[in-house]
């Protein structure tokens, strides 16, 4: 038995891999639930919107680079964060002022914005892929860990290594700032309060003076900020690929869903559930269990429960079972 | 202009396309989109029944499509007999275990009072189940996938004619349905749409990873197929004679033959279909689902189960869904996994759908030829486009390399566009509801 190796296993293959996950479907499935609290309909174009967003940060940080101008031990992309974000909100801007205003004056069906949706997903898919290509674009530089295999295991003179790397760190760092401000805005500003408001009973906001179209247009700001932020820290934690943006789309609903739609700390406590159990399910529990266990026995086979293929299937079942048993999710979300 | 007028004029618009498209490049290009079409329309016909009659919202159209795929396999391909003997029985027998222990948990779950123990005991049943199911189960994979691998390694499938794998496809998507609604009917239209997008992307994860059912990404080819092959009809003189006769070369008519041959099967399906929906829309069940989909308070109100209802036309949409699914496989000759996109099998048939006119049967299915049609033609019309464009531009710079590389995803945009389009400016469709 060796409690410690199999503890640090248990970091490295779960617990840090799981937090930065979760961190990332915790900001994209906020995106999700402000647009369903203020707006009122779920935006199937949210996963490609991260891909924009991620696209133009990446496009920015290949000009720095090529101006030589870097950040040391952080990547370059988080200076070309702010132009990710500033021209993903221009877009998002733009199509809500050319496609979705129309059917907010109509006074639409939701569904009927969803559909719209599906439509501005095609169009931004295609853009993003007409722009950058469909393929795997790297843009990460810096160091690349924070603490590495080698080093923590001379470090600590234990037989299993533990890698923490930087866009692990960095992703977990980034998520906690972000939420801090939004939820410091969402409480503490005039504007929070009033986008609060306009999302709980949108008739009394209007009587008491709230204008809706500034609320929508900081919502889009804000979701913009989300989501170029989601879409770059998944992309410098693993790839960015644009396809793999719109898969996300399951998670970051499931995420949303499961924590409660309209309400910011459900999509953060539902991205941290639907990451932990994703992770566990889908890891080999050999090592941890071959550490953990008294004497030198070792399981047969990898001990993992669901291949990790099967990974959309754990956001899947988690969904259907909260959605049966509490069908507003964790906190208690607003049913349009 | 009479609404009837309308629909035969577009048609007639639709229909003069592809010949313009017959005549510019190939006929054997043409037949393909025709083909491909009374597929698309079949599957947009599906759809339409579940958002067009009932306002159900499935994304998860691919998962039914993919599920019919299955089907051609699971039906037409010979049986693998040392597949059988080797591991046959234990794969049935862990499916039968893991269908038992779900069965169980909820059998548990229906009859025990409310409580902690009976979560304790649904939860225990779960897991001691997964666990036999996993130890039966996988000793029967391994030996499975161990016969052959390169050539078979999986249990094969029936060696029926494929025709019967069409009705099949649909049984095994409508059962799909069945579970799907089960669980997730009842629930709010967005949660339904996840809940069918998630399912889908399962269906496809397991077709890529169970290698025993359809031999994973390694594809299943040479299906089965209900019409002669090309090189037969060559080495036919009667045939080789007579296309002589009537002056076509025998080789590029031997392929038109085949391609018209199958245009000829899928014709047959959508008329039968196309029949069947129409007599269900403008019956009274019909006018019911429509009553439901416009106001379920009421329609309740008047003594209509609105859930099951709902799951019927669910179950009905989906085994279409299946049929079309079945029949894309036959035409391709082959199941593979890896090309099933949720942005061409599913987003691309709710185009299809909204273009066309939801609701209205003869609009599900000229939305499906157009949008068909578009989706094949933006392509090469893209890169006329890009290459007009860059005509101006000195060989060899990055930007004119780039714009004619990229060419080809201006078609998701294009779509996206048409869709937006239509949905603002007509959004009741090319044909409208009656």
């Amino acid at each position: 038995m060796d409690l410690l190796n199999a503890l640090v296993a248990l970091t490295n293959f779960v617990i840090i891999p799981a937090t930065a996950y979760g961190a990332q479907l915790a900001l994209g499935a906020l995106g999700v639930t402000l647009i369903y609290g203020i707006l009122r309909f779920s935006n199937f174009a949210h996963g490609d919107t991260m891909a924009f967003g991620a696209m133009v940060t990446i496009l920015a940080t290949w000009w720095l680079q090529g101006m030589g101008v870097s950040l040391g031990p952080l990547p370059t992309a988080l200076l070309a964060l702010p132009i990710g974000i500033v021209v993903t909100a221009l877009l998002l801007l733009g199509t809500d002022r050319v496609i979705y205003s129309f059917y907010r004056e109509q006074k639409a069906k939701p569904v009927v914005l969803v559909i719209v949706s599906m439509g501005v997903m095609f169009m931004m898919n295609g853009l993003v892929r007409f722009i950058i290509g469909p393929d795997d674009q790297r843009f990460d530089d810096g160091a690349r860990f924070i603490i590495n295999a080698r080093d923590f295991r001379e470090m600590t003179g234990l037989d299993e290594g533990l890698v923490f790397r930087t866009s692990q760190g960095l992703t977990i760092v980034t998520a906690v700032i972000v939420c801090a401000l939004l939820f410091w805005f969402l409480n503490h500003t005039r504007t929070g309060k009033s986008m609060r408001a306009y999302s709980d009973n949108e008739d009394l906001a209007l009587l008491s003076g709230i204008n809706p179209e500034r609320v929508v247009a900081i919502t889009w700001i804000i979701v913009a900020a989300l989501a170029t932020v989601a879409g770059v820290l998944y992309g410098l934690d693993k790839t960015f690929k644009p396809f793999t943006y719109f898969q996300l789309l399951l998670p970051i609903f499931a995420s949303a869903i499961v924590g409660g739609l309209g309400s910011p700390l459900g999509a953060i406590v539902g991205g941290f559930v639907i990451a932990f159990s994703e992770v566990t399910v889908t890891y080999a529990w050999k090592k941890v269990i071959t550490y953990l266990w008294p004497g030198d026995w070792a399981p047969d086979g990898l001990v993992q429960l669901l291949s990790t293929d099967y990974k959309f299937a754990v956001s899947f079942v988690i969904l259907v079972i909260v959605l049966l048993f509490r069908p507003t999710g964790i906190f208690k979300g607003k049913a349009v | 202009m009479t609404p009837n007028m309308r629909a035969i004029l577009l048609f007639a618009l639709v229909f003069g396309l592809i010949i313009l498209s017959g005549f510019e490049r190939s006929w054997n290009v043409a037949l393909g989109i025709v083909n491909m079409g009374l597929i698309s329309a079949i599957m947009a016909l599906g759809v339409n029944m579940q958002w067009g009659y009932a306002g159900l919202f499935n994304i998860g159209v691919m998962g039914f499509v993919a599920l019919g795929g299955l089907a051609a396999v699971l039906v037409g391909m010979p049986p693998v007999a040392e597949a059988w003997a080797a591991g046959g029985l234990g794969l049935l027998a862990g499916l039968a275990l893991g269908a038992a222990t779900i069965a169980a948990a909820i059998m548990t779950w229906k009859r025990m009072a409310k409580g902690r123990t009976r979560a304790l005991a649904v939860a225990a049943i779960l897991v001691v189940g997964f666990f036999v199911f996993r130890a039966v189960f996988d000793p029967a994979v391994g030996a499975v996938e161990a016969v052959n691998p390169a050539a078979t390694g999986y249990l094969g499938g029936l060696g029926l004619p494929i025709l019967v794998a069409w009705p099949v496809g649909g049984l095994l998507a409508a059962g799909a349905a069945w579970a799907i609604g089960k669980t997730a009917l009842g629930l709010r239209s967005d949660y339904l749409a996840i809940a069918t997008l998630g399912i889908a992307e399962i269906i496809i994860a397991v077709l890529k990873n169970e290698d025993w059912l359809g031999r994973g990404v390694k594809n299943v080819i040479g299906l089965p197929r209900p019409v002669p092959y090309e090189v037969d009809l060559q080495n036919s003189d009667a045939f080789v004679a007579r296309m002589s006769a009537w002056g076509i070369d025998p080789v590029a008519a031997s392929s038109i033959t085949v391609k018209l041959a199958y245009a000829g099967l899928f014709v047959v399906v959508l008329a039968i279909l196309l029949w069947l929906s129409q007599k269900a829309l403008n019956s009274p069940w019909g006018r019911m689902m429509r009553a439901i989909r416009d106001n379920e308070v009421a329609a309740e109100a008047m003594g209509k189960d609105v859930t099951r209802r709902h799951l019927q036309i669910f179950i009905l949409g989906s085994a279409v869904c299946g049929i079309a699914g079945a029949m894309m496989t036959t035409l391709d000759g082959q199941l593979t996994p890896g090309t099933y996109q949720p942005l061409r099998f599913t987003f691309l048939v709710w185009v299809m759908v909204i273009v066309g006119g939801s609701g209205n049967n003869f609009g599900a299915v000229l939305g499906g030829f157009l949008v068909w049609y578009l989706w094949v033609e933006v392509e090469p019309r893209g890169r006329e486009l890009m290459e007009f464009v860059t005509s101006g531009m000195a060989d060899g710079s990055w930007l004119k390399a780039h714009l004619l590389a990229s060419a080809a995803h201006m078609r998701l945009f294009i779509m996206g566009l048409i869709l937006v389009l239509v949905l603002r400016f007509s959004p009741r469709g090319l044909i409208p509801e009656g």
